[in-house]
């Protein structure tokens, strides 16, 4: 057996004067060790398996992890493992001190300004400025658009949009050109850090998308009345399905979409009125719904 | 005249029940208007369901669209709902369609019968009222009669009209 390091209590005992010993059962499981004991014994399963070798020295490790049974086995395990667990914690201490520098470089940045500010004392340098920024940028936004700068209403919203629209590009484009207002809101103020955005400010800024000249105008929102869940336009979709009709799975290959996914957002656009469905022995396709839109 | 068919005919949803509740109550209106206003081109009173089926309103064959029973029953039903129809049996295998309900033919008939007093001559029943089916001729009296313009007299050899 291994010579126990000398922090340890006294470990297993080689030799006892005692010619018994007890067992103690905090929490149930007696029944069940009992019965495996008797198990054991019954089998004796010792004597047919031979006792794990001398420690295994560096010239046994060509076979890589060495074999080992019975409790040196179980003992060795636990030390490799509690390396293991080592290593991974300092490790991921390392990130947080890096993190921990990082944050305290901007947190006496921003007190600094904050301080400049309130004592109206000079002028923040252009290297504090570019400093501030280049943090912001490394956050994910490059210019926060606040109430402060761009004040309330619809200016603001308007801003908002036009920012929103940046970020939210390309998560759109990996999740198909639809994403549910919540996973917007997760992801917009995560990257944002600071100045959070408030639900009502980030709906009013989505409505606002469809006033905005640019690529995101395909998105915009939709509430739903009778469920609290806001939904983005498929205008994708919809672009679709507007040189004629769709089924799900010309919809999925068009989009690299799973026919599933396909045929939900086809179904929410019916849902929401903007498609109307074709049934007949050529199977189900989806139209514009021209019902609503031709009078 | 041909009949001309609205553009829903050629759309191929038309043909099919919309599960969207707004989506299907423009459907069903549009449909409503088409049954009626084929039945009026071609003055048709009385319709057999399994005949109506078949018929190029519901059957579009260029199109390989055509309504479902159960669709077809719901369209007549929403009919029913407005006055426009009236089914002869319980089975509804047959109903009457009243593509003019009967006040309308009430006023029409009490219009003419009006012009006609004036001119104070024998007068022939005017286009309009060609293939007027008794039934629906009795129907739009009683609607007059019940707006307290007509009477309808029960004479040894018929029947006869009194206008107010």
């Amino acid at each position: 057996m291994t010579e126990p390091p000398l922090s340890l209590e006294p470990g297993p005992y080689q030799q006892s004067k005692f010619s018994y010993f007890k067992l103690s059962f905090k929490e149930h499981g007696q029944i069940e060790f009992f019965r495996r004991l008797t198990e054991e014994l019954s089998q004796k399963r010792w004597e047919s398996t031979p006792m794990s070798q001398p420690i295994p020295t560096a010239t046994n490790s060509q076979t890589g992890r060495t074999r080992a049974v019975g409790i040196v086995g179980i003992e060795r395990k636990i030390e490799e493992r509690r390396k293991e667990t080592e290593k991974n914690i300092s490790e991921a201490f390392e990130d947080l001190s890096k993190l921990m520098v990082k944050a305290k470089e901007m947190v006496e940045l921003s007190r600094s300004i904050a301080n400049k500010i309130k004592d109206k004392q000079g002028d923040i340098t252009e290297d504090e400025t570019i400093r501030f920024k280049s943090y912001l940028l490394s956050m994910g936004i490059a210019n926060p658009v606040t109430r402060e700068t761009h004040g309330s209403g619809t200016h603001y919203h308007l801003q908002l949009a036009k920012q929103l629209g940046d970020i939210l590009l390309a998560p759109l484009e990996e999740r198909g050109g639809m994403m549910a207002l919540t996973e917007v809101y997760c992801l917009v103020n995560r990257a944002r850090g600071m100045e959070l955005l408030s639900p009502e400010d980030l709906v009013n800024a989505c409505k606002m998308f469809e006033s905005l000249k640019q690529p995101l105008r395909s998105v915009c929102v939709c509430v739903i009345e009778e469920s609290a869940e806001l939904f983005l336009f498929d205008f994708l979709l919809l672009e679709a399905v507007s040189c004629g009709s769709l089924t799900a799975e010309e919809f999925a290959k068009l989009l690299g979409l799973s026919v599933l996914l396909s045929k939900e957002r086809l179904l929410l656009a019916e849902k929401m009125g903007h498609l109307c469905r074709d049934d007949s022995v050529e199977g189900l396709r989806f139209y514009p719904n021209l019902f609503n839109s031709q009078a | 005249m041909s009949f001309e068919w609205p553009w829903q005919y050629n759309f191929p949803p038309f043909f099919t029940l919309q599960p969207n509740v707004d989506t299907r109550q423009k459907q069903l209106a549009a449909w409503c208007s088409l049954a009626l206003s084929y039945c009026r081109h071609h003055k048709l009173y009385t319709l057999d369901i399994m005949e109506v089926q078949e018929s190029p309103v519901f059957n579009h064959k260029n199109i390989d669209r055509k309504l479902s029973t159960e669709a077809i029953l719901i369209v007549f039903e929403e009919l029913r709902k407005k006055g426009n129809l009236e089914w002869l049996d319980k089975n509804k295998t047959q109903c009457l369609v009243m593509w003019r309900r009967p006040e309308e033919w009430g006023k029409l008939i009490y219009q003419w019968v009006s012009r006609s007093a004036m001119v104070n001559s024998c007068n022939t029943f005017p286009p309009e009222f060609h293939g007027l089916e008794e039934w629906m001729l009795i129907r739009s009296l009683q609607a007059l009669q019940t707006d307290g313009k007509a009477e309808v007299i029960t004479m040894d050899d018929g029947k006869g009209v009194k206008f107010f």
